[in-house]
């Protein structure tokens, strides 16, 4: 294991135990990240995309496999510590935005910097939202935004806390192609600027290949794990 | 990990998370905060409304005494007792009263009445009823007399008449219909002739050895205990051969009614907050579940699992505490405007004042009920994954269930002392406590067992509407167990109403009936008897009662004669036991209002060298006899010995004639007597008419005239029905507003649904059957098994605390189930109806997350 390694996934196995027996539904899962690198996970829908990210973002735990997130070997950790982990170095973008539905556009992207007890949050939240287009509907509740737009304040949101490793889970899977394309450009522009380290699931072989490496699952298992030739 | 714990967000921005998340929706909001108001205020104004009534209904209880408690004795206060008053501030008002022949100039006639010498200012409660009236506040001025009304007419006497007592004669003020402090029945009872107080001396009637009772009437402090004062008091003026007696006493001879009025009060208020908490609990509940999602993001964001815990537990308890002082101030309005609105209905005059102690629990409640209740749900978040931001995960239970059980345990533990505070009982708040907790779970049972088996005997061959409604039951994020425990605990509570005002009625009903007499004849004698039974068929009233009567004094107890018990300074026998001259009858069987306290009746005496006989309560715990003691009798010269076979208990309030000594059959019979003779007269015409017809043909017998007593008697018991039914329509009223927010709340968990149907080509009447037989469903299935428990409870009730007969009636199963049934059906299809007149987009937009 190299210190450089940002993400360092080994033997991963996750299984689901519903009524009628278990399934396994992710199975021997190694691979790693450095630092600044840009992935795609990819595979057909149940191949255990989201169950693969739940997991090196410590949303979840495996069933057995370990995994080293920014230099911390999380299975150790408990689940506030997990939490502060991922307020200091991780960011999200999901798929349905999961905006807070009661904050405005600011209050959200405010929310993580306010974890941390930054005094200025609300100055550094306007200067993201200027970042994203949205400079005029920072007061917007999340309801009176287009799905483009709230994805634009999820994409605020998500580098608010200048994160080593950014996991998004399909982040254009609900919007139109022309708005899909201009979040990707915002997320790899945004990325280039902080340095930081991206893993992108997506059904989108144009997406998966602006990454420098694509991971294929299926069925639980990776397919292949290929660099991408510029 | 050190360098991430250095800086983190502080207190106040929890404060600041909980009030953002709070200020968008004002809509689900307000359902939420409605459910709390609507308790608080229900509970707010019942239970200050009903201290009001139990005060104003008390003030009657007083207004049977005159005052708030009287010293008695049968001699003039000595020393001691003086320095007793003395220390109670001093009698406010003294009385004598001694019975006694008074002759009436204008016919010559005589007769036997109660003298009774008031001093002004009696009675501080009610007041004295008079014809005319103001001969009642003239009378001492002018040093005249108030003669019974029934002697007024027996005797054909008008107002400036007058009447010889003793060694003077007076004028007569006025006739006497209705005196405070003269209400108890007894056998000994003789109509009233009140005189004042300074001229009972030149009467020349009370002497040594005449039989004569002195009263000292006293007004109490505000707030003043009288129950710790008689047990200060009593025992010292015992010794001294007087007695205390509060006007407490008075209201607990009205019978065990009063009593179970009070408790019932109690219940109606602990129930209203029941309910309040089945509406808060409901609230709560739906309320927080939706905000999981929001606590998983937040913890995808990096908040911990306390953080995400308080922002939403301070947000509750914030909404508890507004809402307790919105509820609050409702609840005062309410029962301000309570009495101006009711004022036609109400039987008594309610004064209103501010009940502090219910502001406070209503605030108290407010906070605590919804912090309790938001615990359940919010406990489970803890053990959430934010994973479930991506998908819907299933819970965490082992932990949860273990929380859960703490929490449970703790609104428990916290309903048992506010149980214990409003019904003041520990065994009574623990037993209703875990009643509720039974039913409870019982319900809970009903819940998941209907969701069981839906799912196992799904309707497969129904139509689309019917299985898409049964589909609900049981889907993910199903309100069935929320909907069947609220409506569930609403109906058990609301008909646990309906069944214990049933009792309680049935119970106020009592003694008022066509068998009940208001005339009645003393001093019959036994050659009069079948005269007087004839007159009063001719009258065509009935002969009601007909009871021998002997008049006998105590010669010795225990073998000690009366005289030796009198002269023992150490004796604490009660000393009108040693003087009274009591009126005793004989029967084989005992009477509705008498019942074994302890021993065994005899209804025929076989041995007659020592009869077996049953002694009244107050005897018995006067005269310090217990079953088995001994006590001879002097019965006009013959010395009759006795054993006290039973003590009984006598409900004074019945109106009967009860007996402090009754004798078997088999040994009085022979025994100089007289009757007195009971009959039922309607309407003051009659009345008046056949008593005068008693009067001319048999001028020794005494005529009492019990309507004016009956109808203060019975105008309380009215008034106390009436109250019964007004508290508990009042709670019921409650329950259903909480049932409507209970429902309510379940709107925007079902909206999304609706739409997608909707969305996907649902018409609106089939969305609207969909709704309609889920919650039909629901609805009967959750009242009929609260109403069912409720049975069981209410059986429960009546056997230990009413201490009455259950005959349960049917209206909560004929009135109760199909109301609240419907109510449950028009709710829910009320909450499809913004679903259907909106496009369905705009909802989906402002519901889904
Ligand atoms: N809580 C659970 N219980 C049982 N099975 C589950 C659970 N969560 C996920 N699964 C199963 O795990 C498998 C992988 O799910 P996952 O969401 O990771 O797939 P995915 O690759 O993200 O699919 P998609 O592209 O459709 O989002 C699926 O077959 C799913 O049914
Ligand atoms: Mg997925």
């Amino acid at each position: 294991m190299e210190v450089s390694k940002i993400l360092n996934v080994s033997q991963l196995r996750k299984t689901y135990n519903s009524g009628s027996g278990s399934l396994t539904v992710l199975d021997d899962i190694s691979f790693s990240l450095e630092a600044g690198e840009t992935f795609a996970i990819v595979g057909p829908s149940g191949s255990g995309k989201t169950t693969l990210l739940g997991l090196c973002a410590g949303l979840d735990r495996p069933d057995s496999g370990h995994i080293e997130l920014c230099g911390v070997e999380i299975d150790t950790l408990d689940e506030d510590e997990r939490a502060l982990l991922r307020n200091r170095k991780v960011g999200f973008i999901f798929q349905d935005f999961q905006l807070l539905p009661t904050l405005t556009a600011l209050e959200n992207v405010a929310v993580p910097l306010e974890l941390q007890g930054a005094k200025n949050a609300s100055i550094q939240a306007k200067t993201l939202l200027n970042k994203v287009g949205l400079g005029e509907r920072i007061h917007h509740y999340p309801s009176q935004l287009s799905g483009g737009e709230q994805q634009r304040v999820a994409l605020a949101r998500a580098f608010s806390n200048t994160p080593e490793i950014l996991f998004a889970d399909e982040p254009t899977g609900e919007l139109d192609e022309e708005t899909g394309q201009r979040i990707i450009e915002l997320l790899f522009d945004l990325n280039k600027e902080a340095g930081t380290t991206l893993v992108i699931i997506t059904h989108d072989m144009d997406l998966a290949r602006k990454t420098q490496r694509i991971l294929r699952l299926k069925g639980g298992k990776i397919l292949m794990d290929e660099k991408v030739m510029v | 990990m050190s360098d991430f714990e250095s800086s983190k967000s502080g207190i106040s921005w929890l404060f600041l998370m909980a009030w953002r998340d709070l200020r968008s929706n004002a809509g689900k909001l307000f359902l939420f905060m409605s459910s709390i108001i609507i308790g608080i205020a229900a509970l707010v104004a019942i239970q200050s409304f009903g201290n009001n009534l139990t005060e104003s209904i008390d003030l009657q209880s007083r207004a049977l005494m005159g005052a708030d408690y009287v010293i008695d004795s049968n001699q003039p206060a000595n020393e001691e007792v003086i320095r007793i008053m003395d220390s109670l501030g001093g009698p406010d008002s003294r009385e004598i009263n001694f019975a006694s022949m008074v002759v009436f100039p204008k016919s010559g006639n005589s007769k036997l009445v109660q003298v009774v010498g008031t001093e002004k200012g009696f009675p501080f409660y009610g007041e004295f009823e008079t014809e005319p009236a103001d001969a009642s506040s003239s009378y001492l001025d002018r040093g005249a007399a108030l003669v019974d009304a029934t002697v007024m007419l027996q005797q054909d006497l008008k107002p400036g008449d007058s009447l010889k007592v003793g060694n003077i004669t007076l004028p007569i003020a006025g006739a006497l219909k209705a005196v405070p402090g003269r209400s108890a029945l007894s056998s000994s009872v003789a109509p009233a002739v009140f005189i004042p107080y300074e001229q009972i001396t030149q009467t020349g009637l009370v002497q040594r050895g005449s039989r004569v009772e002195y009263k000292y009437y006293f007004v109490a402090d505000q707030g003043q205990d009288l129950e710790a004062l008689y047990e200060a008091i009593d025992p010292r003026l015992d010794a001294e051969g007087a007695d205390l007696d509060t006007h407490l006493d008075e209201s607990r001879r009205l019978g065990r009614r009063y009593n179970n009025f009070g408790k019932f009060l109690n219940i109606v208020a602990f129930i209203a907050l029941l309910l309040g908490c089945v509406g808060i609990g409901s609230a709560v509940h739906v309320y927080i579940r939706g905000k999981l999602r929001s606590i998983a993001v937040l913890k995808c964001m990096g908040a911990s699992r306390s953080q995400t815990f308080k922002i939403f537990l301070i947000q509750v308890a914030g909404l508890g505490a507004v809402g307790g002082i919105i509820g609050t101030l409702a609840g005062i309005s309410l029962q301000m405007a309570a009495p101006a609105l009711l004022e036609e209905y109400l039987p008594v005059k309610v004064s209103v004042s501010i009940s502090y102690p219910a502001i406070i629990l209503g605030l108290l409640l407010g906070v605590l009920m919804s912090v309790f209740f938001a615990l359940l749900p919010l406990l489970r978040t803890w053990y959430v994954s934010p994973l479930s931001v991506l998908r819907v995960q299933p819970e965490n239970d082992a932990h949860t269930g273990k929380a859960q059980a703490v929490v449970l345990g703790l609104i428990f533990l916290f309903l048992v002392l506010l149980a214990l505070q409003i019904l003041g009982n520990w065994q009574y708040a623990f037993f209703f406590i875990l009643g509720l907790g039974v039913s409870f779970a019982l319900l809970y049972g009903v819940a998941r067992i209907l969701m069981w088996a839906v799912k196992r005997y799904f309707p497969e061959k129904l139509g689309f509407c019917v299985r898409q409604s049964m589909l609900n039951l049981f889907r993910p994020q199903n309100q069935t167990s929320v909907l069947l425990l609220s409506v569930g605990v609403g109906a058990f509570l609301i008909s646990t109403l309906f069944f214990s005002r049933d009792i309680l009625l049935s119970k106020v009903a009592l003694g008022n009936d066509e068998n009940s007499p208001n005339i009645i004849l003393l001093d019959v004698q036994t050659d009069q008897v079948e005269a007087i039974k004839k007159t009063l068929r001719e009258n065509q009233v009935p002969v009601l009662s007909n009871v021998p009567i002997v008049t006998m004094r105590v010669e010795e107890i225990n073998g000690r004669a009366v005289n030796e018990i009198r002269n023992d300074t150490t004796s604490n026998i009660g000393r009108w036991v040693l003087n009274h001259e009591f009126r005793v009858t004989y029967r084989d069987s005992l009477i509705p209002s008498e019942s074994v306290l302890s021993g065994a009746w005899v209804g025929n005496a076989e041995d007659k060298e020592l009869v077996p006989i049953s002694v009244a309560e107050n005897f018995a715990s006067d005269a310090r006899v217990e079953v088995g003691d001994r006590v001879t009798f002097n019965v006009q010269g013959v010395m009759i010995a006795t054993e006290i076979a039973s003590i009984r208990e006598v409900d004074w309030g019945r109106v009967q004639l009860n007996f402090s000594v009754l004798f078997p059959n088999g040994v009085l019979e022979d025994a100089p007597k007289f009757h007195v003779v009971s009959t039922r007269t309607v309407g003051d015409q009659s009345s008046a008419v056949l008593q005068r017809q008693l009067v001319s043909l048999y001028p020794n017998v005494s005529i009492i005239d019990l309507r004016q007593i009956l109808s203060l008697l019975e105008g309380i018991l009215n008034k106390i029905g009436l109250v019964i039914r007004f508290m508990a329509l009042l709670s019921i009223l409650t329950g259903i507003v909480v049932l409507v927010g209970a429902v309510r709340t379940s709107k925007y968990q079902r909206i999304r649904e609706s739409v997608l149907l909707r969305t996907l080509g649902a018409k609106n009447a089939q969305l609207l059957r969909i709704s309609f037989y889920e919650y039909a469903f629901l609805g009967i299935l959750g009242s009929l098994t609260g109403i069912l428990l409720s049975l069981v409870g209410s059986f429960f009730l009546a056997r230990f605390v009413f201490e009455e007969p259950f005959v349960p009636s049917t209206e909560p199963f004929l009135i109760l189930l199909p109301i609240l049934t419907l109510i449950v059906v028009c709710i829910g299809l009320l909450n499809s109806r913004s679903v259907l007149n909106t496009p369905p987009l705009e909802i989906l937009r402002s519901e889904s997350r």
